[in-house]
């Protein structure tokens, strides 16, 4: 078939279309058949189409930013590893290497060179967070990669369609959950393996034997219309810098983003060098929420590929807290790289203000906890349950933030009634938190106030890995800041990022994070603040002294 | 008593009405009075029964479907509702899930809730997962909360506790104190509406159903009078978002099944075609004016899900509306129909839907004032439609406005003439359709090439032939009276209900007293709902457990047998389960623990299945009623081919492709790759060139 003239337009753009149906096709059977709670419950998870080349064609929509750009790049590091001409049909490999795939051990990447007979014709790739994959897997305790559980270089799990039974089983001797990280490598498995018979269809039916000249037009295409959106923007240099609790000192994260004419460039330097910590951040991760936050903020529907992401670029020093080398502890990654969005938002607020959002909570409120099943506890027979909630999301330039919302990390929160199923803690309270939404003419979103405890007479462990405790989400344009978070357990204060035992009968309080308001609270419409006033979600008191609200 | 038979599916815009006695079948279309539907549905039984001569006396029974349920929460004109929860979680209901449905967008709508901030109220009582009471209901705070709803004036209140579904005991205390003290507040309790873990679905659930409660209410009670009035002596029944038929009183009860009963017609239709012509897998595939529905239907059966969305602030995104845990035909939709808009975006991308040109403008074509090409200005571009005589003659289109726009939004940013234009529409909409049907066989596990398409809908015969060579379908049939299929559908469905009960087992420790005693109590309260309305026909039930491997989160339906369970049940359950898993996903998983979340039960009567007919034996080369030019968007070229009038088509008539059928309401696009012949029943079936038959 041919490229050229008025059909071949249309059939490109109708494999286009294709393929982005082909990765959510395989984004869902993934989340479908995963045991991990994060995956199936809130779709911690990554899926794509690349060409041989290894360069990225279509990625689910379905996933979190933080595999936008690293698993872009993750195919590359396969090939590299082992050349295209090593590739046989059947072959699949597996990594979770943090520097070659998306930051930390816990997610595991699996890569099938498709084939049409013996002809390579392209790449399905994917990956997923298991559960536990060994290691001190506390989520605050770890100083370096090694403690941080099983390390996966990129080695061949499937050969010729034979499972490498000598490696499942050394996967499965270094998790505690063996059977359910078993599960999810089959998963990945399963997905990729029907990308690649979707890939190879399409293939057929448009009688294809390669697929450059696709790739070349959704590459091209993508890249013209990523830097068209640019050239309407201001060009120029803008610096922001933003603090975060960390964990015995508070890190300070600095960028300079450029809009030129080629593209938009983030520079890190400046920022806090690595630490002996666990949240410092390998710099795929680093690509991908700058990727991210430059897309929802100015590229938005532009699908993820290749030439999308080509126009968008980042740097930072070596050994910076944002270009972590190994073997620095980078489990927590996510406590850093979720904060880079309202970085760059800092810089783009002063040349766009008028579609850039105030700061917000930014991290998930993951609630951590394990302990024992029964009273009295049984060696071994031990919950660990995570489930996910949220603070308040920043207002925008002209409407409120949204309260309770997964930003900009978009996982789904978790059910109550799901978590207390899987463990004994009961959930006592889980509501909106007056008053957390940043006030501002436009309000920031609402935290939420949680509380918990044990319901058996034993103690439980909860894992404090939380941000925002000492330093709030900022407003913006004379925007107030919204609500601090904190960590409570009856009178004592758990701010700091460690393990904390839960006592019998003690209940643990969490308040996440309001998001930050934007424009001075006494401009704000009067009907919207006796709104917010009747649905007590702010207090009289705030109606009067913050929104100068006389009723 | 007569065995003549009435149905009216009320719609959005059209009510349609069926009158059916065995073999004739009268059928009409009135405008729907969304003030009063049932006037609507009443004129509309008036005529028809002025058309086939008879009186409303006359009648057996009455099959009404209605979009009154789920037009009351998207307008938001259902009842002032309270919702009365377990103290702490007042915001369950709008915190939802905390996600984003659409990664790329800071300025995200969501639905807003049912029941306002003002009105979540609270009470202290608390169940754990396990069913254990951790603190007893605060019965006199209960004394607070009734006079609020009086003074608050609230029609109707939802009351939705933590773990309701493990334990509904304080629910149901609190529910019957309250009834005592605020009479006539019509009240819905979540372990009744739907007992089924997860907080967010089942709140919202019950919560829906309390909003729409009064309302349905007085319409079925308006529309039972009237009837009776009229001298309706026969048997009304409800048609349900699952496809079956239920009593007023059910439906009184748990109106939020009523949600989306009008595709459940369609698929229940599909599945009647598929009995008749013996058709064992199905892909039903239902095109009109804006949305493209796609089914599965198995063994002459629909599938049947769990968790619906109404109300979606963004047209076709998951997660984006209002979601409703009860049973619904399985089916995906997309924005794709006739009047589905196109343009071009700032990638120089085609795309098609969801925004639709409805019926006011309209495409382009209609020349009432539209400018922006439509699906239907493409085919008329292209010539599949011809410009007189469509929807009935009610309607002359104009091939040069459709061009004009084509022209305007495609052609010219593109650099393409008009026909290839049309073409590039043509095309991507197909492929829209075909992307859809592709990622649901997949998901329900199955492969598209080995199944046969029944098309239906007024823009499904036009695109079909297209869409199946796209996903490998070798044969698809357009039956006859595809324009009313819901209404025709509702005279086919059983009388049926299912109620689902979450309950939790590990199967490696199987306790099969436990599983039976649920089974029976679930069994019981499906008979005592389902016998008013099955009149002593003999009601067939069904089981079902459904399954995970331990860890996972997506469930797999697998049948039970319909008797005490034993321990020997325990490993039949868990082959049936991997066998099923492992269709659906490729391979099971070794090693790995099964746990039972949730247990079924249904009741049908048994369905009237039609008798497959005999097939056609003797083949004959059917005459044209003349002949038509359509471009050929893989030539570029226009091409002669064959016109013929459905009309004058008998069994046995055979035609080759390309080709055109015309009839009154629809034109259906026989493509190259297809051979056509009629059915003893009168349907279009067309059946690839080349594939075995």
């Amino acid at each position: 078939m041919t490229f050229h003239g008025k059909i071949g337009l249309i059939d490109r753009q109708i494999m286009w279309n294709r393929l982005l149906a082909v990765v959510e096709e395989q984004a869902q059977v993934l989340q479908r058949t995963a045991f991990s709670t994060i995956v199936r419950e809130s779709g911690d998870l990554a899926a794509g189409v690349f060409d041989a080349q290894g360069r990225m064609l279509a990625q689910a929509v379905t996933g979190t930013p933080g595999h936008i750009n690293s698993m872009a790049l993750a195919v590359g590091h396969v090939i590299a590893h082992h050349p295209l001409h090593t590739m046989k049909p059947g072959d699949v490999f597996i990594h979770n290497d943090p520097w070659m795939g998306t930051g930390h051990t816990n997610d595991i990447s699996v890569t099938t060179p498709c084939f049409a007979g013996d002809r390579l014709i392209g790449f399905a790739a994917c990956n997923s967070h298991v559960l536990d994959i060994g290691g001190m897997a506390d989520w605050t305790s770890s100083t370096d990669v090694f403690m941080e559980g099983l390390y996966l270089p990129i080695v061949r799990l499937v050969r010729e369609g034979v499972v490498d039974e000598t490696l499942m089983a050394v996967i499965r001797a270094n998790t505690r959950q063996p059977v359910e990280t078993i599960g999810d490598v089959y998963s990945l498995l399963n997905c990729n393996e029907i990308a690649c018979r979707r890939l190879r269809e399409m293939m057929e039916e448009f009688s294809l034997t390669e697929l450059d000249e696709l790739a070349e037009h959704i590459i091209e295409t993508s890249r013209q219309g990523v830097l068209k959106k640019i050239a309407a923007l201001p060009k120029g240099t803008w610096r922001s810098e933003i603090a975060l609790d960390g964990m015995d000192e508070p890190i300070v994260l600095k960028a300079a983003l450029t809009i030129a004419d080629d593209g938009i460039h983030v520079d890190y330097s400046g920022s806090a060098p690595m630490t002996k910590r666990n949240f410092n951040v390998p710099f795929c991760y680093t690509l991908a929420y700058t990727s991210y936050a430059l897309g929802v903020a100015v590229i938005k529907d532009i699908p993820n590929n290749a030439g999308s992401l080509a126009p968008r670029t980042a740097f930072a020093p070596e050994g910076s807290i944002l270009n972590a080398l190994k073997p620095a502890a980078v489990i927590s990654r996510a406590q850093m790289g979720l904060m880079l969005p309202d970085l760059i938002f800092g810089c783009l607020r002063q040349a766009i203000p008028d579609r850039i959002p105030a700061e917000g909570a930014g991290v998930l409120w993951n609630i951590n906890a394990r302990g024992p099943r029964t009273s009295p506890p049984v060696f071994g027979d031990e919950f660990r349950v995570g489930v996910v909630t949220t603070g308040g999301m920043g207002a925008l330039p002209f409407r409120d933030g949204l309260s309770a919302t997964g930003f900009p990390s978009g996982v789904r929160g978790g059910s109550v009634e799901i978590f207390e199923s899987m463990s004994t803690v009961t959930v006592w309270r889980k509501e909106y938190r007056q008053d957390s939404g940043g006030p501002g003419q436009h309000r920031g979103g609402l935290g939420q106030i949680i509380e918990i405890e044990n319901g058996i007479p034993e103690t439980f462990i909860f894992g404090n890995n939380l941000e925002r405790l000492r330093f709030p989400p900022r407003g913006a344009a004379g925007g107030h800041d919204g609500a601090l978070g904190s960590v409570r357990a009856a009178t004592r204060d758990l701010t700091v990022k460690q393990l904390h035992d839960i006592a019998p009968g003690e209940r643990l309080v969490l308040q996440s994070p309001g998001g930050g308001g934007m424009g001075d609270p006494r401009e704000r419409d009067r009907a919207a603040v006796r709104r917010d006033l009747e649905n007590e979600l702010i207090s009289a008191q705030a109606a009067r002294d913050i929104y100068g609200y006389e009723p | 008593m007569s065995s003549l038979r009435l149905s009216s599916d009320v719609g959005g815009t059209f009510t349609d009405i069926v009158l059916q006695e065995g073999d004739s079948r009268w059928t009409a279309k009135v405008l729907t009075t969304p003030a009063a539907p049932e006037k609507g549905v009443m004129q509309g039984v008036a005529e028809i029964l002025a058309l086939a001569g008879r009186s409303l006396r006359d009648v057996a029974s009455f099959v009404h479907g209605t979009t009154l349920a789920t037009n009351a929460i998207i307008e938001r004109r259902g009842a002032r509702t309270a919702l009365l929860t377990t103290k702490g979680f007042r915001d369950v209901l709008e915190i939802g899930t905390e996600s984003r449905y659409d990664q790329y967008e800071l300025a995200l709508d969501r639905p807003a809730p049912l029941v306002a901030r003002p009105l979540r109220l609270t009470v202290a009582e608390r169940i754990d997962a396990r069913g254990k009471v951790l603190l007893p209901l605060d019965e006199p705070a209960l004394h607070a909360i009734a006079e609020r709803a009086r003074a608050e004036r609230v029609e109707s209140l939802a009351i939705a506790f933590l773990h309701a579904y493990a334990n509904p005991k304080h629910e149901q205390r609190a529910g019957e104190i309250l009834r005592a003290m605020v009479p006539g507040l019509a009240i819905s309790l979540s372990s009744d509406v739907c007992p089924e873990i997860r907080e967010y679905e089942r709140i919202s659930t019950t919560v829906a159903n309390a909003y729409v409660q009064p309302l349905i209410d007085g319409y079925l009670g308006r529309l039972q009078q009237e009837l009776r009035e009229r001298g309706f002596v026969g048997t009304l029944a409800l048609i349900t978002s699952g496809g079956g038929l239920t009593s007023i009183e059910t439906a009184r009860a748990f109106p939020v099944r009523l949600v989306e009963s009008g595709p459940a017609g369609g698929a229940v239709f599909a599945a009647e075609v598929a009995a008749r012509l013996d058709e064992r897998r199905v892909i039903a595939f239902d095109m009109g004016g804006t949305t493209a529905k796609v089914s599965l239907i198995r063994d002459f059966r629909t599938e049947s899900a769990r968790l619906f969305e109404v109300d979606r602030a963004a047209r076709f995104l998951k997660g984006s509306g209002l979601p409703l845990r009860i049973p619904v035909i399985e089916l995906v939709e997309i924005g794709a129909g006739g009047g589905s808009l196109a343009g071009v975006d700032h990638l120089g991308r085609i795309g098609v839907g969801p925004e639709s040109a409805s019926s006011v403008p309209g495409p382009a074509s209609y020349g009432l004032g539209g400018a922006r090409p439509a699906v239907t200005d493409a085919d008329v571009a292209l010539g599949l439609i011809r410009p007189d005589g469509f929807a009935g003659g009610a309607i002359t289109l104009d091939p040069e406005k459709a061009r004009a726009a084509l022209r305007e939004a495609i052609g010219a940013p593109l650099g393409l003439d008009d026909e290839t234009a049309a073409h590039a529409v043509y095309e991507v909409v197909c492929e829209n359709m075909a992307s859809a049907a592709r990622a649901h066989t997949v998901e329900r596990g199955v492969d598209a090439s080995d199944h046969t398409m029944i098309a239906f809908g007024g823009a499904a015969p036009l695109h079909v032939a297209r869409v199946a060579e796209k996903i490998g379908v070798p044969r698809v049939i357009i039956p006859s009276n595809a324009g009313v299929g819901s209404a025709v559908g509702f005279l086919a469905a059983p009388v049926a209900l299912e109620i689902v009960r979450s309950a939790y087992q590990r199967l490696d420790r199987f306790d099969p007293v436990a599983a039976t005693a649920v089974l029976d109590e679930v069994g019981r309260e499906i008979r005592a709902w389902v016998e008013p309305a099955s009149q002593g026909a003999p009601t067939q039930e069904t089981r079902i457990a459904f399954m995970r491997y331990v860890g996972q989160g997506h469930e797999i339906a697998v049948s039970l047998p319909l008797r005490a369970l034993t321990d020997a049940d325990g490993d039949a359950i868990r082959a049936e389960y991997e066998a099923t898993y492992e269709a659906h996903f490729g391979r099971r998983i070794p090693n790995a623990a099964i746990e039972i979340l949730a247990w079924s039960v249904s009741a049908a009567t048994a369905q009237d299945r039609p008798k497959a007919i005999a097939p056609v034996t003797t083949r004959i080369p059917a005459r044209p009623g003349g002949s038509t030019r359509i471009f050929d968007g893989r030539a570029g070229a226009w091409r002669d081919v064959h016109l013929y009038d459905r009309a004058a088509l008998s069994p046995g008539s055979t035609l080759s492709g390309p080709a055109l059928i015309a009839e009154a309401e629809t034109t259906t696009f026989v493509t190259a790759a297809f051979d056509a012949w009629i059915d003893a029943a009168g349907s279009i079936v067309l059946d690839r060139k080349g594939a075995a038959a």
